[in-house]
């Protein structure tokens, strides 16, 4: 037999009158490799079939199904039930608004920021289909991808310092958008172009640096050093910009 | 009750889905998206591999065209493909990669030189020419001809997902996320939107539109064990099918993959086997030479997971929590092949399963993986039965997959057929006006209401919504997957003729208030086991073995009398579907011959029907070549 897990899980649906966030404690058998994935839906399935948090892909790659469990923002699909203790507490990602129990609203968050950031490639060319690709280093595509493996799972947002004070903060996985097209020869913004949208303290100043992001962050993305990078370029825009001004 | 209006509504916003909305949107039109999840969490953003295009710029991609990506792909679909469509989507590819390169997919590129690249083991060499340096290159994919598959890292799909879903902002197209459509408004002649559930609120909306398109991909998750994201549950095909009007095209046509790990069934992939895995049983001792004696696991993709299943059958299964499975065994590969070749083989083991592959076994067996299956459409992407309503990519039947889809021609797919239907669309929307039948809305919303409140309180019944559904996948598993037979089809159409009146009367056991997931299970439940029996009895009636549709009974493919597309249609208040036929292709620029692969015995066509529906083409010279 295995061990007994005691799930200990945030309740509260916002669309039930009279509903009031509380705790709710569920057991549930542990099974040979099983993972959160496993054990939400059966929980689900067994025994209270109004418990409301999201999965998708259920393997890594979509980001749908980060909360905080056992007080660390993480994926639930790639959460190993034999790594945690035998009490397991699952909450919701802060910062996000809440949908119901464990599910939060990541959707509108980020289409926000790719609004904000203007999340796309600006470019002068028209696309003429009966010509050549135009070339690129493949280094460089590595490069780009590299800054795309975000998964918007939204879990170096709700670690951040910053984030959880101000709601405007563009956030890890906002700044490392704008790094994507910063490094990508197609986007003909300049910087003081960006420094429009991150100079300032919901862009890269807003940064206390205290690196949880890249601490949560379920693809091991290299976040500070985007930020690093991101200010390094900002800054010298900013004095370029007052020197210019002299 | 909100309302919304556009002039297309896309009911699917994973890439096909995205990429018809961009060209509704780029002509002027508004465009809508609705999705269960947001844009970028959709399946497509799963697919690692990457996209057949035959741009033919890397060394072993030299001499590539689309007339040899077309011939590959008719014959991967073993003839079963409309062959109209696979030209239009061989010749449309390369363009759609360039363009996708030009909105901003950083598409691995030529690098000149020497490299190397390993294949069944061996390892050679390859020179790139300096002057495809920066064009986009491919890797090599399943069974084509040519190097022809256009990636990004280990990422493609992810990648390509995020630049479709930046056009979207870009052109200002509204996609909203946690929308599930529950119902289609029509009026029998016309579509004119849907019936949506706020998967925030709970809350009912409608969105109406002069066109609708369903891009809502496959639907694995009927199947127990499915390679799908949890949210690819046929919701799309259900509410269309559900209109008694529009058929499913060949929905005995699914294909099914070797290796899913077990309990969460994600892919390992065939290089496993093919770097020299192997299969092993209960007594951890192998199999596959038993039965598969030159190539054992190097059999192909629909071999394996037929022996596999001839195994468990057997008694050879190792019990489990999650049903039976076999082990997939590594060890002997070694640290330093497993972390480098097999490193994301690696990182799925131990993050999902906790099993270091260098001194333990992988849990494995075969699991459904792709619907060639679809709603039916003609090959401007319109459905059949009514007037305004478009799908693709793999929720379709536009059928350039036949009854096996070729790696890398899926993920292609989405974004090809995105554009050429999206097109499409543009053209009806330009001659096109519309009244909306108000009557029509208010009794579409009125018996959604009412099923969800019958649902809520039981009025039909009390049974449980996901006992019902175990019921319906473990019937498909034991009868209608990769082993088919006259008797397990005839008993899987039996069992599923109780589940669905099981599924009838079922009633939640919460209160179904707000985003709840059980409401959203039932509501879409007798429609899955619809689809199930489609499945099952299209399964019974094909009585031949042809792509993934194989027939213990009738291992033969029979061109003299199974040359056809199956049509499903579930008429209104009817207990079993109603089976028709159509032709496969219109027109053959690639005569019916032997698909290369897999064996089998072929019962030729009629050759007056051939020679009749053969067209002049290049095509045919190579194809005799090959």
């Amino acid at each position: 037999m295995g061990r007994q897990i005691k799930f200990e899980i945030f309740r509260y649906n916002p669309q039930r009158k009279g509903d009031v966030p509380h705790m709710q404690t569920f057991t549930l058998e542990e099974t040979q490799n099983m993972t959160l994935f496993i054990a939400l839906n059966r929980l689900r399935e067994e025994q209270d079939p109004s418990l409301i948090f999201d999965f998708c892909c259920r393997a890594g790659i979509c980001g749908a199904c980060a909360m905080v469990i056992n007080g660390r923002p993480g994926l639930a699909c790639q959460t190993k039930i034999k790594d945690q203790p035998s009490k397991i507490t699952l909450l919701p990602l802060p910062v996000y608004k809440l949908v119901g129990d464990l599910a939060v609203d990541t959707g509108v968050w980020f289409r926000e920021m790719y609004a904000k950031t203007e999340s796309w490639v600006h470019t002068s060319k028209v696309f003429d289909p009966t010509k050549e690709e135009e070339r690129m280093d493949n280094s460089i595509a590595e490069e780009i991808y590299e800054l795309e493996r975000c998964i918007e799972c939204g879990c170096c947002v709700s670690a951040c310092g910053t984030a959880r004070l101000r709601d405007d903060f563009l956030g890890a996985a906002g700044l490392n958008r704008v790094a994507r097209f910063v490094v990508d020869p197609r986007d003909e913004r300049t910087d003081k172009d960006y420094y429009e949208v991150i100079g300032n303290d919901q862009g890269i100043f807003g940064c206390m640096g205290l690196l949880a992001c890249e601490d949560v962050c379920p693809k091991g993305l290299p976040l500070q050093n985007q930020l690093g990078f991101l200010r390094r370029k900002m800054g010298i825009t900013a004095l370029k910009d007052i020197f210019k001004k002299k | 009750m909100q309302t919304y209006y556009s002039d297309l509504l896309v009911i699917g916003a994973g890439l096909a889905g995205e990429r018809v909305a961009c060209e509704a949107a780029q002509n002027g039109f508004k465009a809508t998206c609705l999705s269960i999840v947001p844009a970028r969490r959709s399946h497509s953003s799963a697919a690692q591999g990457g996209m057949q295009a035959a741009l033919g710029n890397c060394a072993k991609g030299e001499g590539d065209c689309t007339d040899v990506h077309f011939i590959d792909t008719v014959k991967g679909s073993d003839w079963g493909c409309d062959q109209e469509v696979a030209r239009l989507f061989a010749d449309a590819a390369p363009i759609e990669m360039r363009r996708l390169a030009h909105w901003g997919v950083p598409w691995n590129r030529v690098v000149p030189g020497k490299s190397f690249y390993f294949k069944g083991g061996e390892k050679f060499e390859k020179y790139e020419k300096e002057e495809n340096e920066g064009l986009i290159t491919a890797r090599s994919f399943g069974g084509t001809a040519k190097w022809r598959t256009c990636y990004t890292s280990d990422g493609t799909g992810h990648a390509v997902m995020c630049t479709m879903d930046n056009r979207c902002a870009q052109l200002g197209i509204d996609v909203f996320d946690k929308k599930e459509a529950i119902s289609l408004i029509h009026d029998g002649d016309v579509c004119m939107g849907a019936v949506v559930r706020c998967l925030r609120t709970g809350e009912l909306e409608v969105y109406l539109a002069k066109a609708t398109a369903i891009c809502t991909g496959g639907f694995g998750r009927i199947y127990k064990a499915t390679t799908n994201a949890v949210i690819c549950d046929g919701g799309g095909h259900i509410i269309a099918h559900d209109t008694g009007l529009v058929p499913l095209g060949n929905p005995e046509s699914i294909q099914f993959h070797p290796t899913g790990i077990v309990p969460t069934d994600i892919l390992v992939t065939e290089g496993c086997r093919g770097d020299g895995g192997t299969l092993l049983d209960c007594n951890e001792e192998r199999f596959m030479h038993i039965y598969e004696p030159e190539k054992a696991e190097l059999a192909s993709r629909d071999v394996v997971s037929r022996r596999m299943t001839e195994h468990m059958r057997a008694g050879k299964g190792v019990k489990s929590p999650y049903g039976e499975h076999l082990w997939l065994d590594i060890r002997h590969l070694g640290d330093k092949h497993i972390s480098t070749k097999l490193r994301e083989v690696d990182e799925i083991c131990h993050h999902f399963l906790g099993v270091d592959p260098r001194t333990e076994l992988i849990p494995v067996r075969p699991t459904q993986h792709y619907t060639m299956a679809g709603l039916r459409t003609d090959k401007d992407g319109a459905v059949y039965g009514l007037k305004g309503l478009y799908s693709a990519g793999e929720a379709a039947c536009w059928d350039m997959h036949g009854f096996n889809r070729l790696g890398g021609n899926s993920l292609a797919e989405t974004v090809v057929a995105g554009g050429i239907i999206g097109a499409k669309i543009v053209e009806f929307l330009e001659g096109y006006e519309t009244k909306f039948d108000t009557g029509c809305i208010n009794s579409a919303v009125k018996k959604q209401q009412q099923r969800i409140h019958d649902l809520m309180h039981g009025r039909n019944g009390k049974l449980n919504v996901y006992d019902v559904r175990n019921e319906m996948q473990d019937a498909l598993m034991k009868g209608c997957f990769v082993f088919r037979n006259q008797q397990g089809l005839e008993e899987c159409v039996e069992t599923l003729q109780g589940t669905l009146k099981k599924a009838r009367k079922v009633g939640l056991v919460s209160d179904g208030i707000g985003p709840n997931h059980e409401l959203a299970a039932a509501l879409k439940l007798e429609g899955q086991v619809k689809l199930a029996m489609c499945i099952a009895q299209s399964a019974l009636m094909r009585t031949e073995s042809r792509g993934s549709h194989n027939r213990e009974d009738y291992p033969e493919r029979n061109d003299q009398d199974w040359l056809n597309r199956t049509l499903a249609y579930w008429r209104e208040g009817a207990d079993m579907p109603e089976l028709s036929y159509e032709d496969t292709t219109p027109l053959f620029e690639l005569p019916p011959g032997d698909r290369g692969y897999g064996g089998g015995k072929i019962i030729p066509a009629d050759e007056k029907y051939v020679k009749e529906r053969t067209v002049k083409s290049p095509v045919t010279e190579i194809g005799k070549k090959k």
